[in-house]
């Protein structure tokens, strides 16, 4: 068994001075060499941890006789988004966790097989299954993220007319709003949220924000069913004083505005609040928008961190410094401006109900940290009134919409849901594997409902 | 889709992928999956009269490892079907009755004329596509006067070819050669001159697979004992390309293509020189009927990327450009190049050019491989040895033609 190939990617000193792309892919013949070492397993476990469930010795057996268009096509029968989930995948987690050549070496190296594939398609340009023979039945689904989009494609596929609403004037939800540049490039999830509008069965609205400008009796009237995947939008309180002090930021209106190409500049020394992806991903920009110097501040220890560990390590190599078991008490003002995090030390108690053991603040050892700008990201919520809309959904944790998890199905007949606003916020993979079982779901409700 | 069907020896294949006779196509239930998968067709194992009791000897398989790659070749000693030639019509009837659409070939052996003729009558009534003849077995059934005893000798081969056509009203007739002999053009002429439809090249090469160098004993070990057996896979591919655009290229003969195969790519190459049906053995032991998906699929992408709509525009298409080696060009001038952006200074290059070449290459005081374009001959063995991709090519040499 050879060794797994790694991607050439830029330096820490290189890449935190702009938002390329870090990840360069695989040469062709470190992607052969690789796929040569899959041991092309039956029942491959591989498959069993992809949530959308990519043939994946069937793909890299294809790249493996440089049928890269056969491979292509393989992963895109099973998940349209096949390059966004190459790049944002934690494939360490998922297929490549159990691949049953880690017994013998290293896992092969999945994500980057299936991103070299995606990206010898992109250059041809992508081709995606066409629409079915038409239904007459008609599918109203919000949010064009990635759960939305997929579902988009599998209901276009399975022969229904699907309108795409959606709030941004740019159609992709988070793939174009808020995953950085530097995992993401915009050409990479512009062309894959490209091909799926492509389809004649697809028609999306952009600029139209369900509740404001088009109301939900409005689109169940105009629609046999409904797929809901608005995402997450609203950023859960802090609950601290001076949390609407200039300088303070909300983390998804920080990385939206620096995703989307505004020219967000920082200076100074940035604190960033909360220990997930989110928070890695905005101190990792942060960096890359001039802050001199970044501090991420969690209340728990690095242990109870939620942000993935690949993230932490990417972060921590940029020189992102990490203050554990410090929570922010106030924000400081002067003038009307930020001046500093008031921050208290934490220990860890008792285990809470999520399981992780309850910081509880050590009197005494406050402290200010002076900065400019502080960025808070401990976490995003379903936006308020969610639950209320189509004559009231049934809620779920943290005000998610409640499904049904084998069909995406809420209590209101025709209405389906999924991606984070159902799931609470996972990854992109899972929104796709929602948005394709919802469409299973919507297409078996309108052949048995819908005569 | 490109059309992939194509026609051997009058009978329509709906893709040239046919499963070799071999443990593969020993059972109805092993075909019949194999056909759900989407195999064109399937030569059942070869079977005999019942006369001719077969007892099968285990382990049968013993692998050829190179460096870390498993299987580049694989020795068996296996023999043919077990099973009574009662079961092989049944399973006949069972296959033609629910695949229609696919070819079901049986693969016989007999001792005498009479044998030959009785197994062809019957698997005819019971409905098979065509008949081949194993005169190819290296191991085992020659000492029976049987296999490649017949393939071995032009006369047998044409004399027994006859029998089986002469026995044969209604599907056509071929042969499967052994690649061990002197000139298989020979062989394939022999099989033209009786009449008998096709060929099938190649079987496998007789061998001795390695020794386990503690007990002294062969492998595979029977019970302390081994003996020769037969090579195939991936190892043998070149051996069986030769045979193939040999005949092709010397006689006016259909060609069942069989030998080394196990990916698109090598299916192509086998058309390339004449082959219009592919069979595979090895490669379906080890990775199972479902490569037949990769197979179809990287050959219709592959056609569809040539512009070609179908299967048949490939065949012989590479013939014309394998002439005898007294007509290849003496003008024709190269020379090495290397790369010294990607070179990884192993000095593979330089030891190949010191010790089995021209002397061409020097090491420079940072250890860079330097071509001597007046010393080099540009005969490639740089080029074949060095690790890193594309890091040594071979270009036309400056001021000649």
């Amino acid at each position: 068994m050879g060794v797994r190939a790694r991607m050439q990617e830029l330096s820490p000193e290189v890449r935190k001075a702009g938002f390329d792309e870090v990840e360069r892919g695989l040469a062709i013949h470190q992607a052969i060499a690789e796929a040569s070492r899959c041991l092309f397993c039956h029942d491959a476990p591989c498959v069993a941890g992809c949530p959308a469930g990519v043939d994946v010795p069937g793909f890299i057996r294809r790249l493996k006789t440089r049928n890269f268009v056969g491979a292509a096509r393989l992963i895109r029968e099973a998940n349209v988004f096949a390059g966004v989930c190459a790049r944002v995948c934690p494939a360490e987690e998922l297929c490549e966790k159990r691949c049953s050549s880690t017994n013998l070496s290293e896992p092969i190296a999945i994500a980057a097989l299936q991103r070299f594939v995606a990206d010898e398609e992109m250059k041809r340009g992508i081709k995606l299954p066409g629409p079915g023979a038409p239904t007459g039945k008609k599918v109203a689904v919000i949010g064009s993220g990635p759960a939305g989009l997929a579902c988009a494609h599998e209901l276009a596929r399975l022969g229904h007319a699907v309108t795409v609403y959606e709030a941004e004037e740019r159609p992709g939800g988070l793939l174009v709003h808020g995953i950085p540049r530097y995992r993401l490039p915009l050409a990479v999830a512009e062309a894959e949220v490209g091909a799926v509008l492509q389809s004649s069965a697809v028609e999306v609205k952009t600029g139209v924000r369900l509740g404001r400008d088009v109301s939900a009796a409005d689109i169940r009237r105009s629609h046999d069913a409904v797929f809901l995947s608005p995402g997450l939008g609203y950023q859960s309180s802090l609950g601290v004083p001076g949390e609407d002090l200039p300088g303070v930021l909300q983390a998804g209106e920080f990385l939206r505005k620096v995703a989307t190409g505004d020219d967000v500049r920082l200076a100074g020394k940035v604190v960033v609040i909360g220990g997930g992806n989110v928070a890695m991903d905005a101190a990792c920009s942060a960096l890359r928008c001039g802050a001199s110097e970044v501090v991420v501040l969690y209340r728990r220890s690095r242990d109870e961190m939620p942000a993935w560990n690949r993230e932490y390590e990417f972060a921590a190599a940029e020189g992102v410094k990490f203050e554990f078991l410090t929570t922010p008490v106030r924000f400081v003002e002067d003038g009307g401006r930020l001046t500093g995090v008031e921050c208290v030390g934490t220990r860890l108690g008792e285990p809470d109900s999520s399981g992780r053991r309850r910081p509880e603040m050590i009197p005494g050892s406050e402290h200010i940290i002076e900065v400019p700008t502080a960025i808070v990201a401990t976490g995003q919520a379903p936006w308020p009134g969610l639950v209320e809309l189509f004559g009231g959904l049934a809620a779920g944790k943290g005000d998610t919409i409640e499904v049904c998890r084998e069909t995406q199905m809420t209590p209101v007949e025709g209405v389906f849901a999924g991606g984070d606003a159902a799931n609470g916020g996972a990854t992109v993979v899972q929104a796709v594997a929602e948005g394709k079982r919802a469409a299973k779901a919507i297409d078996a409700y309108l052949r048995r409902v819908c005569k | 889709m490109a059309d992939l069907s194509i026609e051997f020896c009058g009978v329509k294949f709906p893709n040239p992928f046919t499963l070799a006779a071999a443990p593969p196509t020993d059972s109805a239930e092993m075909v019949a999956r194999a056909f759900e998968a989407g195999w064109g067709g399937a030569i059942l194992k070869t079977t005999s009269v019942e006369t001719e009791v077969v007892e099968l000897v285990y382990p049968m398989m013993a692998g050829l490892d190179y460096e870390d790659k498993k299987l580049v070749g694989l020795e068996n000693i296996d023999l043919i079907s077990e099973r009574h030639i009662d079961e092989v019509e049944k399973d006949v009837k069972a296959l033609k009755k629910e695949y229609p659409d696919r070819v079901v070939g049986a693969s016989i052996m007999g001792a005498k004329k009479e044998d030959w003729q009785e197994l062809v009558r019957r698997l005819e009534a019971a409905g098979v596509d065509l008949i081949e003849c194993s005169f190819s077995c290296p191991h085992g059934m020659p000492e029976r006067g049987m296999g490649s005893t017949i393939g071995q000798d032009p006369e047998l081969t044409e004399r027994t070819a006859r029998w089986v056509k002469e026995a044969a009203k209604r599907v056509p007739v071929i042969i499967k050669l052994t690649p061990q002999i002197a000139d298989i053009t020979a062989a394939a002429r022999a099989v033209k001159r009786s009449g008998a439809d096709g060929v099938c090249a190649i079987n496998t090469l007789k061998s001795l697979i390695g020794i386990d160098l503690d007990t002294f004993v062969p492998y595979p070990n029977v019970g302390g004992y081994s003996t020769f057996g037969g090579y195939s896979g991936p190892a043998i591919k070149p051996v069986a390309l030769r045979c193939v655009a040999e005949i092709a290229k010397a006689v006016d003969i259909p060609i069942a293509a069989v030998g080394g195969i196990s990916t698109w790519r090598d299916a192509v190459e086998f058309l390339l020189v004449g082959a219009t049906n592919i069979q595979l053995c090895t490669a379906v032991m080890r990775h199972g009927f479902r490569i037949i998906e990769d197979l179809i699929d990287g050959l219709d992408v592959y056609l569809e990327e040539k512009g070609m709509s179908s299967v048949r525009e490939l065949v012989g298409k590479s013939l014309p450009y394998i002439v005898e080696h007294s007509q290849l060009s003496r003008k024709h001038k190269v020379v090495a190049t290397i790369n010294h952006e990607t070179c990884v200074k192993d000095d593979l290059c330089y030891i190949a050019c010191r010790d089995g070449g021209h002397q061409a290459i020097e090491l420079d005081s940072n250890r860079l491989p330097k071509v001597d374009e007046n010393k080099c001959k540009g005969c490639g063995m740089c080029a074949t040895v060095c690790p890193v991709y594309e890091c040594i090519q071979l270009k036309p040499k400056v001021g000649a033609m």
